[in-house]
């Protein structure tokens, strides 16, 4: 066994980290969200085109480093520490994951575009009424000569405003909530048909409902493997916002350790204060815990699906409830300029919120690890 | 000792509860039900109504218009209110400066002021936190000066609720620079028209314009308008803390906000069934419940305890801590039952913009209203200070 980090993956990370140090500062985020677009297309492309960091998980024969889960973890880890809204779980993490799964024509023409940055996905996936069960899919693919006709309502769909495909799942049979006949396709997101409602999310990003009506689309844009690959999509972005979390709880911690020595009542810093030492310190015990967990499951997203079922719940869960304590701790001990749009801190607080239950909530991922494993 | 109400309170409330289904602004009810963000006049049309009737300040004593009711009685009239969805009356004239003045004030005040608090001519707001002094409330650094019949102040407040309506405020300064901590100061009341005060807005995590920074330079306060005596006024500061204390356990808005999830709950879908018969999710709900309940029956003891002529002491900090805390996990339990439409952001989506927010109508508004409510256990002396207060207080340590 060996849990230390190759020298390029340090290199990836360092490349990473240096780059949003001098590009993501928190005065340069702000005006990327209140911006038109919500954020900076120059830096999705030096991300891609001119630093490459988008070729890390890909395989060689794409262009790509020849990494994995690893470098998603890695990249996943320090945009959440900037709290960064670009595209890159939609596009890299889920958009890529997919590719990469199903390999063939379609991965070898879309790969290289996610590499040269010029292909930003959206996974639309949710529904209006289907929570975060995966198979819970009403929107319909229904095949028609040689390829299928979406039709349906897409819920939440983040990053849809910035795409050129949209991962959309649908069902080409099978009933409202059965794991039979739910399938993957990739669709040009300027297919004649869909037309969506765009807005801000309460974390930074943008999304959108997104609408199909009766949208022709080739029979190559389905990526097959049926509810077992979207399954597998879903944990890998399970996965990706542990990562994420992982970056925000570290500078959620760091950030209140800060504030408390700057900050004075009574007389002295209030990190003098045991009260909020032990806090403090509780945050570092859960903040190293998320670091754990996303470790632990990322290191098992290549298992057999039972195993990593099981593994990526634990770990959503874990981490769901860590970051809630960690975010909720991080704003309490600011007190009320926790609770501002002034300090970053609170902005770190929205997104991990957003976190908790993206990819399924403490509660459905405990359901999930129980099912798997705890029959009676 | 009866739980049971006696037949004179059960007309009572039947009489409340008449009263409001007859005289509650409609226009204001269609704003709650839309969610729309709340205007000044909105939240005084309810206001208003109460004062007409003469239920609209039921803790003062009868000679300054209070109604002279029971505990119990007030115990009725606020579950009804909340059970109705009544909005919650702004609280820095009614509850905060009110007591202050008919308690310290002398008679021109009070002959002054009061009647406007009840009326709702007057919107108060309380300048008490600064930058530098939080829960450290008496390192206060806002001065004034004493020249001849007035007061003259400088410096600046923040986390001022609400200042952006109000006509008056309640300010802690500092009349004696060389005094120690809360010795030295004092409680002005300050038309907030006069020149040299200035209101900026701090918008907060959910959107919102609640609270503001309110910068005083060279402000002018007649001497008169000083409650109680110079360098005195660290008294009234505490007096009114207690005060503000009680109210903040929020039992009946909180047992409504139960009602609201459960609603929520029974409508919103999970697999095939509603999300109230999620084990994990209804546990909470009872969870929540449970200590509601215990919050509630910890009031009403505290309030028998008013009534028989004791308190409210140290033992309000209970009171706080236990509600805020309550109010923090409605948010989450609400949040939670959005799902991915708790994402969304609306605001700016405001009134005479046609477009409606999407998933359901209550979704967009659990998020803001998680974030928001982290403020519960912050303000009104932060959960810390009330454990702070309980250790000495009441445990002597």
């Amino acid at each position: 066994m060996d849990l230390s980090y190759t020298e390029t993956q340090d290199m990836l990370r360092d490349t990473l980290s240096r780059f949003l140090a001098d590009t993501y500062d928190f005065e340069t985020r702000k005006k990327m969200l209140a911006s038109p677009e919500g954020r900076d297309p120059g830096i999705w492309r030096a991300l891609s085109s001119e630093l490459g960091l988008t070729s890390a998980p890909f395989a060689e024969e794409y262009g790509g480093l020849g990494g994995g889960y690893l470098e998603n973890l890695i990249m996943m880890e320090e945009l959440g520490k900037v709290i960064a809204v670009e595209p890159w779980l939609q596009t890299v993490v889920i958009g890529g994951g997919a590719l990469t799964a199903v390999g063939g024509a379609l991965a070898a023409e879309v790969i290289p575009q996610i590499i040269s940055g010029d292909c930003v996905i959206a996974w639309a996936y949710a529904e209006p009424t289907g929570r975060y069960d995966l198979a819970s899919v009403s929107t319909t693919a229904k095949a028609d000569g040689s390829g299928f006709v979406l039709n349906g309502h897409k819920a939440v769909v983040y990053a849809a405003p910035w795409a050129s495909h949209l991962l959309v799942t649908a069902r080409t049979g099978g009933s409202a909530r059965e794991r039979n006949g739910v399938e993957l396709f990739l669709v040009d997101a300027k297919s004649a048909g869909i037309t969506r409602r765009d807005y801000p999310t309460v974390d930074g990003f943008r999304a959108s409902e997104v609408y199909f009506e009766n949208v022709a689309i080739p029979a190559e844009a389905l990526l097959p493997g049926g509810i077992d690959l979207i399954e597998r999509i879903a944990d890998e972005a399970a996965m990706g916002v542990c990562a994420e979390g992982t970056g925000i709880a570290r500078k959620l911690l760091d950030g209140t350790v800060e504030y408390t020595k700057q900050r004075k009542q009574f007389g002295q810093p209030i990190g003098k204060f045991q009260a909020l030492q032990h806090r403090m310190a509780d945050m570092l015990v859960e903040a190293e815990q998320i670091a754990s967990m996303a470790l632990m499951g990322t290191l098992k997203l290549g298992l057999p699906a039972a195993e990593r079922k099981a593994a990526v719940s634990l770990a959503k869960a874990k981490v769901a409830r860590s970051i809630k304590f960690v975010g909720q701790s991080a704003v309490q001990t600011h007190g009320g300029i926790g609770i501002t749009m002034e300090l970053a801190i609170g902005h770190y607080f929205k997104r991990a919120t957003m976190i908790e239950n993206q990819f399924g909530s403490a509660d459905a991922h405990l359901e999930r690890y129980e099912a798997l494993t705890l029959a009676a | 000792m009866d739980l049971e109400f006696s037949p004179e309170e059960i007309a009572f409330r039947d009489e409340v509860r008449k009263f409001i289904a007859d005289n509650y602004p409609a226009q204001l009810r269609g704003k709650q039900d839309e969610g729309d963000e709340l205007t000044k006049e909105d939240f005084l049309s309810w206001h208003r109504v109460l004062a007409k009737k003469g239920w609209v300040a039921p803790a003062w004593p009868v000679e300054y218009g209070g109604t002279g009711w029971t505990v119990t009685q007030r115990f009725i009239f606020s579950e009804e209110t909340a059970r109705a969805d009544c909005i919650r009356l702004m609280p820095f004239g009614l509850t905060m400066v009110g007591p202050v003045i008919y308690t310290f004030g002398t008679p021109e005040q009070k002959a002054h002021f009061l009647p406007r608090i009840l009326s709702g001519e007057d919107w108060w707001c309380q300048g008490y936190s600064e930058p530098g002094s939080g829960s450290d409330l008496a390192s206060l650094r806002t001065k004034a000066v004493r020249e001849g019949d007035h007061y003259v102040v400088n410096g600046q407040k923040t986390w001022t609720t609400m200042a952006q309506h109000a006509d008056w405020g309640f300010f802690l300064v500092r009349t004696d620079p060389d005094a120690k901590m809360q010795e030295g100061i004092s409680f002005l009341l300050i038309d907030m028209k006069s020149p040299g005060i200035e209101v900026r807005p701090i918008i907060t995590l959910g959107g919102e314009h609640e609270v503001n920074e309110v910068f005083l330079d060279n402000v002018n306060v007649p001497v008169e308008n000083r409650v109680f005596e110079e360098n005195k006024g660290w008294t009234c500061a505490k007096f009114l803390l207690a005060h503000e204390r009680v109210g903040i356990a929020g039992v009946a808005s909180s047992k409504r906000g139960i009602e609201k999830i459960r609603q929520i709950a029974a409508t919103e879908i999970d697999g095939d069934k509603p999300l109230l018969a999620n084990p994990f999710y209804r546990r909470k709900v009872a969870e929540l419940e449970m200590d509601l309940t215990a919050l509630e029956f910890t009031e009403l003891r505290t309030l028998a305890g008013e009534a028989a002529g004791r308190g409210p002491g140290p033992e309000s900090s209970v009171l706080k801590i236990k509600g805020s805390e309550i109010q923090q996990r409605l948010t989450e339990l609400a949040l939670e039952a959005a799902g991915h439409y708790g994402a969304p952001y609306f605001r700016g989506f405001g009134e005479g913009d046609n477009e409606h927010p999407i998933g359901p109508d209550w979704a967009h508004r659990t998020a803001p209203g998680y974030y928001n409510m982290r403020k519960t256990t912050i303000y009104g002396g932060s959960n810390e200070i009330q454990r702070n207060i309980i250790a000495k207080m009441v445990l002597g340590l």
